[in-house]
């Protein structure tokens, strides 16, 4: 579906050797403070205009959970001389495609173009950007409001395991922590935004000085930049946001969970508190991730899913947020099979990567994975995940678009033995949430005992 | 600037904005150049000395090669009482083949940081490989073994056949997989192979044995029932020694024509509702028997569908989401195949709103058969051929393409072709394939949602006859799933 909001883990490797993969880029600034990052690759006569905003849920408050998201939704709904309906209408026409996503950490929103029609894309970015709330109507907020409330139904009401995520957060984090709460919001606070919180929102967030614009692909530099100059000088400076407050997380111990939900088979949850994106050990834990759960012969898969025949999948990731990250393991029971019996299996197989570590193959298998993930990434410019998408995210994070080459020496340089470590300090703290999601009326599935949630 | 209007920010835009800078005249939009030409390397086509066809796109961008082999079985072939086999044939050729068990291949492969799949469509299979260009040689003698040597060892297909009924057991709690299986066993019915999942049937799976699963791989892997295709970073030159050479002995055999007929048509309106209590939303899947991919009605078709539901500012999407704000979506697609596949119109709604969304989906499906504006239609040609060629920015989405022509028997300037047919199709060719394949008449539609909250509304619409569904007679008793049979703890 479209205007997805999406989860997003940025951690992404290079390869050195090849020119071909070297991203060459050219940046500057406009005088109101847009950031803007050229990039070209003439494959094929197709560019990515990618544009971020350094806003996400981490920027809402209590009672007004699921801002960033909604107002992701009103980018698409009209702006001065874009009436509402043309936005879409015109890109589609021009053979554009156009999505945004919202996470915890920032906005991002695309538009795949031929290339012959960038400055339409140009035009329409530009025009959103300057002069939205000339537009938009209590009545353009309303609308959304019922699609994005019909989005948290779809995706997570009425999905299974789909509500977990919002009790995870409400557990790992305190009340006053920007992670707190689920990027798509609760429903009463959904149906709470005002017109008026929507517009403040945007005075505060939606400036060119809190942005950056990438455009990638079949371009041509110069005009590129004129193109960019005319269209986006005019949009005013906004306030300089203040850096988001981030209270401590306080050591709670372990917190033990139970939640009934429509499923047919009950599923485990193991959430641990680890360093943020690009931060010492972030690295080292996707390396973990893969070496845990990553092919049949990953320690978990092979012990749980292959061997034992105990769990249906079971999934590790470091999910790598900037104000701090959770690594996550995540394994469903086969019918029958309680999830007393998985937890116990999965901390067995932790026990004894925190004892002995990774062997060299291990290691090496796990970094060859990440590096073709990375390779991926590099074919298209546009989209998700393409160059134009990666360059904005480079340089919102760590200052330089160009960080390919550093993001893969942080794999390449890690031993089995820094594994360990990294393992034993994070993975074997007893700081952490353990989750059983069962199906409703078969508590005793659950693992040990747990506080029974009932997610909002 | 207009936006000084605004209390509040004039005050600060004054203190940090000295001079404002000109602005452009945003009276109309910029209006795109001539559009771009795509070049596109051409597609190299010799055959194997066992007689196996090779296409190959080179792509020298990024390191990395995929190669697709595309075998002409699916699950259209699968026995009666053996539902799931040619799925199941084609998932276990990667556990265990030549000298390595499961485990061993699967190491060896990621650890090339390759990746190499089989799987099973209806038509087709395909055994794919992405590597690095750097492991190409070694990937590729894991490919053939895979290929060649498949070992479907017993115990691998007992795990399997627990997996996948395990699967089974899941689709019962996911209302958007039950809606999908709901529609398609109702418009080709259960003993057609359209009409259930290409994973087969429960008591079909159970019924495997390693036996069959030789047998099937015997009859129908063979070179010449295939074809290899290979986007990336390799020359003709480099690759044609090295696939001959590690696939070498790969028998031929006879090309099988196919066994299946067409599925009659739906007669008249059927509603039928499955009972998904307190549930938020309703999935609603309406739908009808469509067109097969080879027709002379495809690009009126494809044009059509995208002024209908098959693009963001489409009639459907624009109605439910944008305009009634009923659900986060709406769309439809024809599933053009071999055989005419379905025609589905899909969203998920509010439960409160499913009779008000329901008559306007209606509404669109009687609007689409009345003359279509030019400008919209137009934008729908416009959309399809400008954003072609996005789609060939990868090696994967390249070899996708390259599967459509082999599988379709496409001719060979099917891609320099495209454009001018998208670009061909008038608005009367797009109403005249509205009315020949969207008759409002005859539709079934399937509703998974709160009975209790939808059932009276939906019902006094009158739509055609009401039919309540069960999840046991749709899929059938849930799956017992064989436990383990032996702890296999070898650590």
């Amino acid at each position: 579906m479209l205007r997805l909001f999406l989860l997003l883990s940025l951690a992404m490797p290079a390869l050195a050797q090849d020119p071909r993969l070297s991203v060459p880029y050219r940046l500057f600034t406009l005088p109101n403070g847009l950031t803007v990052i050229l990039h070209e690759d003439h494959t094929t006569p197709s560019i990515g205009v990618n544009l971020w905003f350094r806003v996400g849920s981490a920027r809402e408050r209590a009672g007004r959970t699921g801002m960033a998201h909604l107002f992701e939704h009103l980018m698409f709904e009209g702006s001065a001389h874009v009436p509402e309906g043309m936005f879409d209408l015109l890109l589609e026409a021009a053979g554009g495609d156009n999505n945004a996503s919202t996470s915890s950490d920032r906005t991002n929103y695309w538009i795949d173009i031929p290339s012959n029609a960038l400055e339409l894309a140009l035009y329409l970015e530009s025009d959103r950007m300057g002069s939205l709330l000339q537009t938009m109507t209590p009545q353009t907020v309303d609308g959304q409001r019922d699609v994005v409330k019909n989005e948290r139904r779809q995706n997570y009401e009425n999905a299974p395991y789909g509500m977990a995520w919002m009790v995870l957060a409400e557990h790992l984090y305190p009340e006053d922590h920007p992670y707190h709460w689920p990027t798509i919001g609760y429903m009463e606070d959904l149906s709470r935004a005002s017109y008026e919180d929507v517009s403040a929102f945007f005075r505060t967030y939606y400036s060119p000085n809190n942005s950056s614009l990438c455009v990638a692909g079949d371009i041509d530099p110069r005009e590129t930049e004129r193109l960019v100059r005319l269209w986006f000088s005019d949009i005013p400076r906004g306030p300089a946001p203040a850096p988001v407050a981030v209270p401590p997380i306080p050591e709670t111990g372990e917190q033990r969970l139970v939640m009934q939900d429509r499923v047919q088979l009950p599923r485990l949850y193991l959430l641990w508190h680890t360093p943020a994106l690009f931060a010492p050990g972030d690295a080292e834990l996707d390396l973990l991730a893969h070496i845990l759960s990553e092919g049949e012969h990953s320690r978990l898969y092979r012990r749980l899913v292959y061997e034992r025949q105990i769990a249906q999948d079971v999934a590790a990731f470091q999910y790598s947020q900037t104000l701090g990250s959770t690594f996550w393991i995540v394994a469903t029971a086969r019918p029958g099979v309680g999830l007393g019996t998985l937890e116990q299996a999965i901390e067995q197989e932790l026990d004894e990567l925190c004892a002995e570590g990774p062997t060299a193959r291990e290691t090496e298998r796990a970094r060859n994975q990440i590096d073709v993930s990375f390779l991926t990434r590099l074919e298209r410019v546009g989209g998700i995940y393409g160059k134009a998408d990666l360059l904005n995210a480079y340089y919102t994070w760590t200052g330089n678009p160009d960080y390919f080459q550093e993001d893969r020496a942080r794999y390449g340089a890690v031993a089995p033995d820094d594994l360990r470590a990294v393992a034993m300090k994070y993975l074997g703290s007893t700081m952490r949430v353990v989750l059983s999601v069962v199906p409703e009326g078969s508590l005793q599935l659950a693992s040990g005992s747990g506080t029974e949630v009932h997610p909002r | 600037m207009k936006m000084h209007a605004i209390p509040g920010l004039a005050l600060l835009l004054a203190l940090t904005q000295a001079a404002p800078a000109q602005s452009p005249d945003r009276s109309t939009p910029p209006l795109p150049g001539p559009p771009p030409s795509l070049r596109l390397p051409p597609v190299q086509r010799v055959h194997l000395e066992n007689g196996l066809p090779l296409m190959l796109m080179e792509k020298h961008t990024v390191p990395l090669v995929q190669l697709t082999l595309v075998v002409r079985t699916g699950s259209v072939r699968d026995p009666a009482g053996k539902e799931g086999l040619a799925a199941m044939t084609a998932a276990l050729m990667t556990r265990g083949a030549g000298a390595r068990d499961a485990l061993a291949l699967a190491e060896a492969v990621d650890y090339l940081g390759a990746s190499l799949t089989a799987e099973a469509g209806r038509h087709t299979s395909s055994v794919s490989l992405f590597t690095p260009r750097a492991q190409l040689e070694e990937g590729l003698r894991l490919l053939a073994d895979v290929i060649l040597r498949p070992a479907f060892p017993d115990s691998e297909l007992s795990r399997e056949r627990a997996l996948r009924l395990t699967t089974m057991v899941q689709w019962r709690s996911s209302p958007e997989v039950l809606a999908d299986l709901a529609l398609q066993q109702l418009l080709f019915g259960a003993s057609h192979p359209y009409g259930r999942p290409v994973l087969g049937s429960a008591p079909g799976i159970a019924a495997l044995s390693p036996a069959d699963l030789r047998e099937f791989h015997g009859r129908w892997y063979h070179s010449g029932n295939a074809a290899m295709i290979v986007v990336g970073d390799v020359t003709l030159e480099e690759l044609q020694p090295r696939l001959e050479e590690v696939l070498a002995g790969w028998p031929s055999g006879p090309e099988i024509a196919g066994n299946v007929r067409p599925a009659e048509q739906v007669a008249g309106r059927r509603v039928i509702l499955l009972d998904q209590p307190a549930a938020p939303q309703t999935q609603i899947r309406i739908g009808r028997i469509g067109a097969p991919r080879i027709t002379d009605d495809y690009y009126a078709l494809v044009v059509m569908n995208t002024v209908l539901g098959g693009s963001f500012s489409s009639r459907l999407n624009t109605n439910l989401r944008e305009v009634h704000g009923y659900g986060y979506g709406a769309g439809s697609d024809f599933d053009c195949r071999l055989l005419p596949g379905p025609f589905v119109v899909w969203s998920a709604v509010e439960s409160a709103v499913t009779d008000s969304a329901l008559m306007e989906i209606f509404r669109e499906l009687e609007r689409i058969r009345q003359p279509l504006p030019e400008p919209e239609v137009a934008k729908a040609r416009n959309y399809l051929a400008l954003s072609y060629p996005a789609a060939f920015q990868t090696v994967t989405s390249i070899a996708l393409q390259l599967d459509e022509m082999a599988t379709y028997g496409l001719p060979e300037d099917y891609f320099n072709r495209y454009v001018d047919s998208i670009l061909a199709v008038s608005a009367d060719d797009a109403q005249r394939v509205a009315q020949r394949y969207i008759d409002p008449q005859s539709m079934v539609v399937v509703l998974v949602g709160d009975r209790s909250a939808i059932e009276h509304r939906v019902r006094a619409l009158e739509l055609g006859t009401f039919e309540l569904l069960t999840i046991d007679q749709l899929l059938g008793p849930a799956p017992a799933v064989p436990a383990a049979t032996s702890a296999t703890d070898v650590r």
